[in-house]
């Protein structure tokens, strides 16, 4: 990227800074507060490219993805903006689809001159962009919870401040479903890479903890109907562990209630089973009394802090992790406070680089590199947070929570330090 | 100027009109003709079997994704380098296509079109099957440093235009000259009648066997230049969705054209492009466009050309 | 569980499997076989089905037997129209041209799948089955004291997931008497047979193909009602069921119903029957692999005419 620097011997430029610099002093000695973004050299504003799933299998979540960072973005420039220029969405659907999702990278850094991206969700759509922003020098921030970034496969330029990911989520619940639900566990999951990770980390976590996977079963991600894979599950089962994506969720949630009929044993699952659904569906009573990891509490706690309380409402989610204005309409509480928090650590970085254009890219990376405690606060609302600048990856608290009364109620809360593991990469050693 | 000059002509200004883009377009549409040509190459592969030979597969995506996975699992599982994982690519859609030609030409017509379609289904659950090596939907990327091919860096912009540049050339330009050899011209007897090709003594299924085989390996050529310049395979690229997509851009830009593959292309790629700035509701457009060229353009925009201006044109 | 259970919950589930499948292909089935033309837009009708059923059932309060009775009543008949207008719109238009209406009709699922997305939304919406009994199944055994009755931990199946079974075999024994004994199955099976004949004997051929890609649809759209109250209402649920129904048509035989039948039985129950042997992926990939050799080795299908 290119940046012009205006020469100081036209006539223009001179103009230009003079009119500028007046209307600065004039703005923040005389007018203070009523016009935030004024002390600014420049008062265009900053480009946040948005990759959204607006279509495909990630629309549910995209929907609520841009709700959120709607009302984060709104939020931020109600402060003032970032370094006093005012922030601007570009918002794009990438069709959860990868390839769609690099051209759409492209499409940010080239035609619309974002300063950064930032926002995805799904890990396949990471993994086909990520390159891409690593060649076009583009920081990319994403919201996925893939174990891509720790993981060392990405680049320097990618990033995941604002969520926890799936090892350290995995790792965090192995302790709570060993001591207080039962060692044996059956584990199902999409056949997917994502369904392979909650395999492999589970099963490392859970050994360590003296139990044993007794049988994982893995489902091949077309499948519409399920019944016919749970004779696999040994009747020595203890805890059946269960996640799984994609709109067939409920079905599947519910047909393994209809299995086991009254005699069932512990269920654990990962909300992700059901994020977007509402769990008083028809056919999903028995989940009473079952277990489930929360990466944010969708129903608010007795003990809610007043930060999830004004997260709540500058997103419009009522008390039950639904949609103010439709009842039905069921958030995915535990992912998208991820863009929410991903925005103000955007902000934060931008900040303390004194960002003032693509030229300061380098600059904002090792901004953030440089973060590490995150407290819970109205720009982290899920909870505290550990940032490691070295595998661009973010720690924090985990919650298990019961159905109760057809509502989820947290029964723990894991430390940050539940969910950290060894460093699998350091990307600061990696140039520009 | 007899015809074939014409078309020469056209061929190679198509080629020269592609180069010259890349010092005039803005970056971002340099960009995006560097992902064009490459899918061009795998229409072109396409069309070499629908448009000439006259069989019409659903399983596309399963070639593709062979020579993607074919020089992408061989990089990063058995550190091969570019140039040998190229060509592991191109064994491995050879290979396949030669397999599943053999099986599914012993049907025809609409039950090829189904053969080919599981055959592609069931290699798409087999990547996911194998997981724990490809990284199954989620796929994996090729790291940037991995990814010069005799001394050219395909990351850069440069370097990725003309590598695209120069392999659609090729394909282009040897499939042009293809289907004007006699081999050519018997697949197009083929696709006009069997029968009749039969009658006058042509070993028609050898014939329709080595059209798949070259088909598919063309693709699976797009395929793993695919995974080489952008970085990136994984299983999304073996989903039906991806034999569909051939198809469109063939049936679009004009069937049996040696130019249409890549008008198609271009016409998709920007139809989306362009209408998602307008409404996230692209892919509507996307379906009005598609039933309304139905309707006023039925063979396609190249072969529309042909019927009413250009005769000449191959 | 033991492999006898297993077995016959597999069974089971293949069937219902099996009844919907018989149903969506049905449709095409007819489509096909009388308009020879290929409907890509067929999974998308289903979808309908299925999203005018939530649709249906949410405004209608009170018992969900009332509102999906008014759902199996109204969506396959607003789908069944929506499709007549289509084939008169375009497919007319173009002719029934082989290539031109694959094209039409993958326009015409954009256009289907997206109104849906902008309008229904991306959430997958349950719909209350009317009725819905966890149905303990028994077992039994030869064992030390000589034949013995147990109840195998899981061995069940739903009252609705039978009813499933129940209905769609009615459905498709009224159909079978509407082509067989009826004069609009007549005029059908003669435009089936020659069209341009059929035209000359007075048989309004667009007039019956425009109804037979409308009874196409609705059929699709009977299946996804049936199904809804098992699975869920989502705007990409029409894309398995399309390609699934499309290749039970191939299997079956071109044009020949009763073969649809035959292969939606054997798709769907080999789909639960493989998976007691193998992981649920590998049974996948080998069912696909096995159902492809069929049509590999019988080319025209299981009762098809040789060509």
């Amino acid at each position: 990227m290119v940046t012009k620097p205006e020469s100081k011997f036209t006539r223009r430029g001179v103009l230009k800074t003079l009119a500028a610099g007046t209307g600065a002093i004039a703005a923040t000695s005389a007018l203070p507060g009523l016009s935030g973004f004024a002390q600014a050299q420049s008062s265009a504003p900053i480009k946040l490219g948005f990759q959204v799933h607006r279509t495909g299998i990630g629309a549910a979540y995209g929907r609520w993805y841009n709700r959120t960072t709607e009302a984060a973005v709104k939020r931020i420039n109600d402060m003032g903006g970032i370094n006093g220029r005012p922030v601007e969405i570009v918002a794009e659907d990438d069709g959860t689809d990868p390839k769609r999702g690099a051209e759409v990278l492209e499409k940010f850094a080239t035609q619309h001159e974002c300063d950064i991206a930032f926002g995805t969700l799904f890990s396949h759509v990471v993994y086909g962009s990520a390159p891409r922003a690593g060649e076009l020098k583009l920081p990319y921030f994403v919201v996925s919870e893939g174990h891509h970034v720790a993981s060392g496969k990405l680049n320097r330029y990618t990033l995941q401040p604002g969520i926890t990911d799936v090892k350290s989520q995995v790792q965090a619940m192995a302790p709570f479903v060993a001591n207080n639900l039962g060692k044996k566990v059956t584990m199902i999951f999409p056949d997917f890479a994502f369904g392979h990770d909650h395999r492999d980390f589970f099963t490392a976590a859970i050994e360590a903890q003296g139990g044993e996977v007794v049988e994982a079963i893995a489902i091949p991600p077309t499948e519409t109907s399920f019944t016919k894979y749970f004779p696999r599950i040994p009747r020595e089962t203890e805890v059946i562990y269960h996640v799984m994506v994609g709109p067939a969720v409920l079905t599947f949630v519910k047909e393994l209630g209809e299995f086991f009929g009254p005699s069932s044993p512990e269920i654990f699952g990962f909300i992700d089973s059901l994020e977007a659904v509402d769990i008083k569906s028809p056919g999903l009573e028995f989940l009473e009394g079952t277990y489930f990891w929360e990466g944010n509490p969708r129903n608010a706690q007795a003990d809610q802090s007043s930060h999830d309380k004004a997260y709540r409402a500058a997103v419009g989610v009522d008390d039950n992790g639904a949609s103010l204005e439709d009842a039905q309409d069921v958030s995915t509480y535990s992912h998208m406070f991820g863009c929410w928090e991903t925005l103000n650590v955007i902000k934060r970085g931008m900040e303390t680089a004194n960002y003032q254009g693509p030229a300061d890219r380098a600059k904002l990376i090792e901004a953030v590199e440089a973060m590490s405690d995150m407290p819970l606060s109205d720009d982290h609302p899920q909870g505290a947070k550990r940032f490691n600048g070295k595998t661009h990856q973010t720690f924090g608290h985990q919650y298990i929570s019961k159905v109760t009364d057809g509502k989820l109620v947290v029964e723990h809360t894991t430390s940050i330090e539940d969910g950290l593991y060894e460093d699998e990469v350091d990307y600061t050693t990696q140039s520009f | 100027m007899s015809n074939t000059q014409r078309s020469n002509l056209l061929h190679l200004g198509t080629i020269t009109l592609l180069a010259v883009a890349f010092f005039i377009l803005p970056t971002y549409h340099v960009g995006n003709l560097s992902r064009i040509m490459v899918l061009a190459v795998y229409a072109i592969g396409y069309n070499f079997l629908f448009g000439y030979t006259g069989l019409l597969s659903l399983g596309h995506a399963l070639f593709f994704a062979a020579g993607m996975y074919g020089l992408g699992l061989s990089m990063e599982l058995f550190d091969l380098t570019t140039a040998p994982a190229l060509v592991v690519g191109l064994a491995s859609a050879l290979v396949i296509s030669a397999v599943i030609g053999f099986l599914a030409l012993r049907t025809s017509g609409v039950s090829f079109m189904i053969v080919t379609l599981m055959f592609a289904q069931a290699g798409y659950l087999t990547i996911l099957y194998f997981g724990t090596y490809t990284r199954g939907d989620e796929g994996f990327v090729i790291q940037q440093a991995d990814r010069v091919l005799f001394g050219v860096d395909l990351s850069s912009d440069t370097g990725r235009y003309f590598a695209a540049l120069a392999l659609f050339s090729v394909c282009f330009l040897a499939v042009a000259h293809l289907v004007q050899s006699p081999f050519g011209r018997t697949l197009v007897a083929i696709r006009e009648n069997e029968e009749r090709a039969r009658m006058l003594g042509y070993d028609t299924v050898t014939h329709k066997l080595k059209a798949v085989i070259i088909s598919g390996t063309i693709s699976g050529l797009a395929g793993a230049a695919y995974a080489l310049l952008f970085g990136y395979a994984g299983a999304t690229f073996a989903t039906v969705q991806y034999s569909i997509f051939p198809l469109l851009w063939v049936l679009l830009g004009g069937a049996g054209t040696t130019i249409g593959p890549l008008i198609g292309v271009i016409f998709m790629f920007y139809l989306i492009d362009l209408s998602s700035s307008i409404t996230s509701a692209y892919m509507l457009i996307a379906g009005v466009v598609l039933v309304l060229l139905t309707l006023f353009a039925p063979q396609g925009l190249a072969g529309e050309l042909r019927k009413r201006v250009f005769k000449w044109m191959p | 569980m033991d492999f006898g259970p297993h077995l016959l919950l597999a069974s089971l589930e293949g069937a219902v499997t099996a009844a919907i499948l018989a149903l969506t292909a049905m449709g095409l089935s007819i489509v096909f076989g009388v308009m020879r033309v290929v409907n890509v837009a067929h999974g998308e009708f289903y979808m309908l089905g299925a999203v005018i059923a939530w649709w249906v059932t949410s405004l209608i309060g009170g018992h969900p037997a009332i509102g999906f009775v008014m759902a199996l009543g109204i969506a396959p008949l607003v789908v069944g129209l929506l499709a007549a207008a289509a084939d008169k719109l375009i497919l007319q238009k173009i002719n029934y041209d082989p290539d031109r209406t694959i094209v039409a009709t993958i326009g015409l699922l954009y256009i289907i799948q997206q109104t849906t997305l902008m309008t229904f939304g991306p959430d997958a919406r349950p719909v209350q089955p009317p009725f819905n009994t966890r149905l303990a199944l028994p077992w039994f055994e030869y064992g030390e004291g000589g034949f013995a009755m147990f109840w195998p931990w899981g061995l069940s199946i739903t009252s609705y997931k039978l009813f499933v079974i129940v209905a769609a075999v009615a459905i498709l024994t009224t159909l079978w008497l509407l082509i067989t004994r009826s004069k609009i199955g007549l005029i059908m099976r003669a435009t089936q047979l020659d069209s341009e004949t059929a035209l000359a004997f007075g048989v309004p051929v667009d007039r019956v193909y425009m109804w037979v890609f409308g009874l196409g649809a609705g059929l699709a759209a009977v299946g996804a009602v049936l199904v809804v109250p098992i699975q869920q209402a989502h705007y990409l649920m029409g894309h398995d069921p399309l390609l699934l129904a499309f290749i039970t048509v191939i299997i079956g035989g071109l044009g020949s119903l009763p073969g649809t039948i035959i292969a939606a039985i054997l798709i769907g129950m080999s789909d639960g029957i493989i998976s007691v042997f193998f992981s649920p992926t590998l049974a996948k990939i080998i069912a696909t692999l096995l159902v492809a050799m069929v049509l590999v080795f019988r080319p025209q299908g299981l009762l098809g005419r040789s060509a």
